[in-house]
């Protein structure tokens, strides 16, 4: 017992370790990086998270990518909704294929839509928009939803839809006021994935965007192959990307654990 | 559950239809369009057939990327679903513990996958990370770690960032899966008396197999896809050592501008990444189903 | 095959107990005699399964000792115990057959391939699961299932105890019965110590030589089924008991009648005079299939009106009001019933008094 709780505290501490250097190397200045090498960071500096929040070229990589995070997760769930309602309580022509099918869309390699999706993009004029790459990472984080709420509606008795249209509700009424109140761990736990899958995508952001909705993981990848580069921005830059993500699950925390215990994902 | 029989569920499902359509079938067959011509600008394209699909099936180029492909993922999955399975089983079962566990394992998860690729930049280069000057200091290696030097070095990081980054989910899966075991499971073994290793033999890891068959499935499926952690940590190198799939079609599609030849790959590439997904799935049914029937 | 003794076991889940509501065991002093066949009744959440657990040792008691034939093994955890316990559902390993299922115990314990090969033969026999030994156990129905449950926990011969929690919940009542009758021959045959736990009354009586019943963590009353029949000491036991339960109506008492709101009901002297000592609230307590019923007034009868008939198949219900209160009859099925007003006899060898709900006398 003990020396499993050891084991599993040593496995947190090689997780930590990696990000701990980055955290390092963020609070220290590119010139003392590049001159000493240091377990900790003797001449404290904040000069580069004061750059990235000063430097509209940073901050602004952030609130792009913030905007279409929230857009595709909104899309995704408001999209899903119904259709993981429908693959949960009915049987309907070509049900099994149409499932199947969106599954597939989640293992369709995002380099093979590239191309297509640059021209597609073009002629509707999206390029360089929010909506353009919340639109898609919808082709993964679509499919996810709705296998996710799939997996939790099912856990909910069909009696109690029935019962709920014997007492005369309609469907909209029933769907918003009694049904969704009962899949919140659900939609949680559905909302944690999409904002995880399309926070942490770089190829369509990067392929979609030019200026205007540039998100920050794209700013980072054409700072690292710029000349001279300055190690203690990117690693602030490199800390700031994982604070939203730790936000969310710190707010999600407790529907996460009772989805787990209610053993789904 | 019994469902109900009405093809009008069919209005639910189609906003779903419409838009993963949108961002699937139409740019799909724009993909299968490329695949079937040469194309020298706007307006301006020649059918030519088969002929880029049987280019991309001879190119030595491709093999390779696929045989490294095989290795990598054959390697993540031998990695990270037997550690992933023992994290799980070392997680706590109740108290504040499960929800720190929970948090520390998905902070990887949520982090964005160049940014994967930048930690393990700074944590391994031999000038500034504290793995790469330390693993130097010891004097071990007879030339010195540096990820970009050798293709060994390069694949070690690599594997090493991947496990870091992916065993969490792993591990959340089947922490998922053993959380839903009923008590009585456990109570019952020790009442027969059964082992630890017997508990986990007969009891947890048949319990686990639904979980399981997802992780291995998103395990293979996503290390088949990666790009953006190798495309950050080793831009492919050093040489070609560390492209695979998806950074050579990235390569020779926005590099090269080859859309014939990119678009007949991605389809290939798409159908080798259903069919292993499609195996996988059927093997691990199979396992299950060899159960239940006598 | 052991004698099982509660020393003053109390427990409590949670860490810091303060009331005795927060046990979900109070102090228990009870033994269970070697090859006694034992049923433990009581409604849910009366800590029945706690107390099943305690002997099996899956639970460590707060307080109190755990003694096996006079040795205490109050620490030892379960595979340490010799004991077999079958859950209230079918506990199986998937992966393996039936046979492997039945087997297991027997294997962990060491036992010689033939040995436990016959032994679970045997018990495979009396369980009529013979054909599906060779059968993966994941496909077979809840039914057969919990007959698998069943049979690892009657596969080793030389256990202190059998524990059954629940177990034919998930049986189909015509299978219920059947299996009920196995476990009763098995018990004749192997003169094993059977432990079982239920809250289905029929369920109890039929199966046990011994009831314990179970209330509030607390064991209120033991013995046989006819003696919690006939001399509930408890009014939860008279309650609890029987169909309708007892019937029980406030009153006072001088001499040797008990008088209920106005009307004078005769006792029997020594209950009378026990009563006479006792403080606290007092009742009267009389079974409805021993109240009499008859149409027109007799001697010791008292006048009631009747409400309503409920016809059970082999004996009717007549509820009845009398005095404010209302009380059941039970009858056999061809005795008539008076319509409207009717006259109760209260048998004073029948007619109970409990002070606080305890049985005087």
């Amino acid at each position: 017992m003990k020396i499993k709780t050891a084991a599993l505290i040593f496995y947190f501490v090689l997780i930590a370790i990696p990000i701990y250097w980055m955290l390092n190397m963020s609070l220290r200045s590119n010139a003392d990086i590049l001159s000493t090498f240091a377990l900790y960071p003797e001449n404290l500096t904040f000069k580069n998270y004061i750059k990235v929040f000063t430097d509209p070229t940073w901050y602004s990589g952030y609130i792009n990518a913030m905007i279409y995070v929230s857009l595709n997760t909104i899309i995704s769930l408001a999209f899903a909704l119904p259709a993981a309602y429908a693959f949960s309580r009915y049987k309907f022509l070509g049900d099994g294929q149409m499932f199947f099918w969106l599954l597939t869309n989640r293992m369709a390699p995002p380099a093979v839509f590239l191309l297509p999706y640059f021209q597609l993009y073009s002629t509707f004029g999206l390029i360089d928009t929010h909506i353009a790459v919340a639109l898609a990472h919808c082709l993964f984080n679509v499919p996810l939803a709705v296998w996710i709420l799939e997996g939790f509606m099912s856990g909910i008795p069909k009696e109690i839809d029935e019962t709920a249209f014997i007492d005369g509700y309609s469907f909209p009424r029933f769907f918003f006021t009694l049904f969704l109140p009962l899949i919140r761990a659900g939609v949680g736990v559905t909302a944690f994935f999409c904002f995880m899958f399309s926070w942490v995508e770089l190829l369509f952001a990067r392929t979609l965007t030019v200026t205007a909705a540039k998100p920050i993981v794209a700013t980072m990848t054409r700072t690292i192959s710029a000349t001279g580069l300055d190690w203690g921005l990117l690693a602030a830059n490199g800390i700031l990307t994982i604070v939203p993500g730790a936000l969310v699950i710190w707010f999600v925390r407790n529907h996460l654990a009772k989805g787990f215990a209610l053993g789904r994902v | 559950m019994e469902k109900w029989e009405d093809n009008r569920a069919w209005f639910l499902v189609l906003p779903v239809f419409v838009i993963v359509a949108f961002s699937a079938i139409i740019p799909l067959m724009t993909v299968v369009n490329y695949s079937l011509q040469d194309i020298f600008g706007p307006g301006n394209a020649v059918f030519v057939g088969t002929e880029w699909y049987k280019e991309m099936l001879t190119d030595k180029r491709l093999h390779d990327a696929l045989a490294r492909q095989f290795l990598f993922s054959g390697l993540v999955l031998l990695i990270e679903i037997p550690l992933g399975i023992l994290i799980a089983l070392a997680m706590p079962k109740k108290g504040w513990g499960v929800s720190a566990s929970l948090v520390i394992l998905a902070i990887p998860l949520l982090i964005p996958w160049n940014v994967i690729g930048t930690i393990w930049i700074i944590f391994t280069r031999p000038d500034i990370g504290l793995f790469g000057v330390g693993i130097n200091s010891l004097n071990l290696l007879d030339v010195p770690f540096d990820h970009t030097a050798r293709p060994s070095y390069a694949w070690i990081t690599l594997m090493a960032m991947e496990v870091w980054h992916w065993t969490p989910l792993v591990a959340l899966l089947c922490y998922a899966g053993l959380r839903a075991i009923p008590e009585a499971y456990y109570q019952a073994a020790k009442i027969d008396g059964a082992s630890k290793w017997a508990v986990f033999l007969y009891i947890q890891l048949p319990k686990m197999r639904g979980v399981l068959t997802i992780a291995v499935l998103l395990r293979w499926m996503d290390s088949f896809l990666i790009y953006a952690e190798p495309f950050a940590l080793t831009g492919g190198g050093p040489g070609n050592s560390t492209t695979f799939l998806s950074i050579y079609l990235v390569k020779l599609a926005t590099g090269q501008f080859d859309l014939g030849p990119a678009a007949a790959f991605s389809l290939i590439y798409f159908l080798i990444v259903l069919l292993f997904s499609f195996i996988f799935y059927q093997a691990l049914l199979n396992v299950g189903k060899g159960e239940k029937a006598s | 095959m052991a004698r099982i003794e509660f020393d003053r076991i109390a427990h409590a889940y949670q860490p810091n107990p303060e009331r005795p509501a927060d046990y979900a065991l109070k102090e228990i002093n009870t033994v269970w005699q070697d090859g006694g066949a034992y049923a433990l009744l009581g409604p849910s959440g009366c800590g029945k399964t706690t107390l099943l657990n305690v002997i099996s040792g899956l639970l460590r008691p707060s307080r109190g000792r755990v003694l096996y034939d006079g040795r205490e093994v109050t620490a030892l955890p379960p595979e340490k115990r010799n004991i077999a316990q079958v859950f209230q559902f079918p506990v199986l390993y998937d992966t393996m057959s039936v046979f492997d299922n039945l087997a297991f115990p027997l294997k962990n314990r060491g036992y010689r391939r033939q040995d436990a090969e016959a032994r679970v033969r045997e018990v495979a026999e009396m369980l009529d699961l013979t054909p599906d030994l060779n059968r993966k156990a994941a496909g077979l129905s809840a039914d057969a299932k919990q007959k698998i449950s069943l049979g690892r926990g009657l596969v080793r011969s030389d256990v202190a105890a059998v524990l059954f929690d629940e177990p034919l919940t998930v049986i189909d009542p015509h299978l219920k019965w059947h299996l009920r009758r196995k476990l009763k021959e098995v018990h004749e045959q192997l003169k094993l110590t059977l432990i079982y736990v239920t809250h289905d009354q029929v369920e109890a009586l039929t199966f046990a030589e011994q009831v314990m019943l179970m209330v509030d963590g607390e064991i209120v009353q033991v013995g046989t089924p006819q003696t919690l029949f006939e001399n509930p000491t408890h009014k939860f036991v008279g309650y609890f008991i029987g169909s309708p339960g007892m019937n029980f109506l406030p009153c006072t008492i001088t001499g040797e009648t008990a008088t209920v709101g106005q009307t004078a009901i005769a006792v029997s002297p020594q209950t009378a005079s026990a009563a006479a000592t006792r403080p606290g609230k007092l009742e009267l307590g009389i079974r409805p299939v021993h109240l009499e019923l008859h149409d027109r007034a007799i001697a010791g009868g008292v006048p009631a009106t009747i409400k309503t008939v409920e016809d059970q198949g082999s004996f009717k219900v007549i509820t009845t009001r009398f005095e404010g209160y209302t009380v059941n009859i039970r009858i056999p099925e061809d005795h008539p019933v008076p319509a409207g007003r009717a006259w109760l006899r209260f048998p004073p060898e029948h007619t109970k008094l409990f002070a606080d709900e305890r049985l005087v006398g």
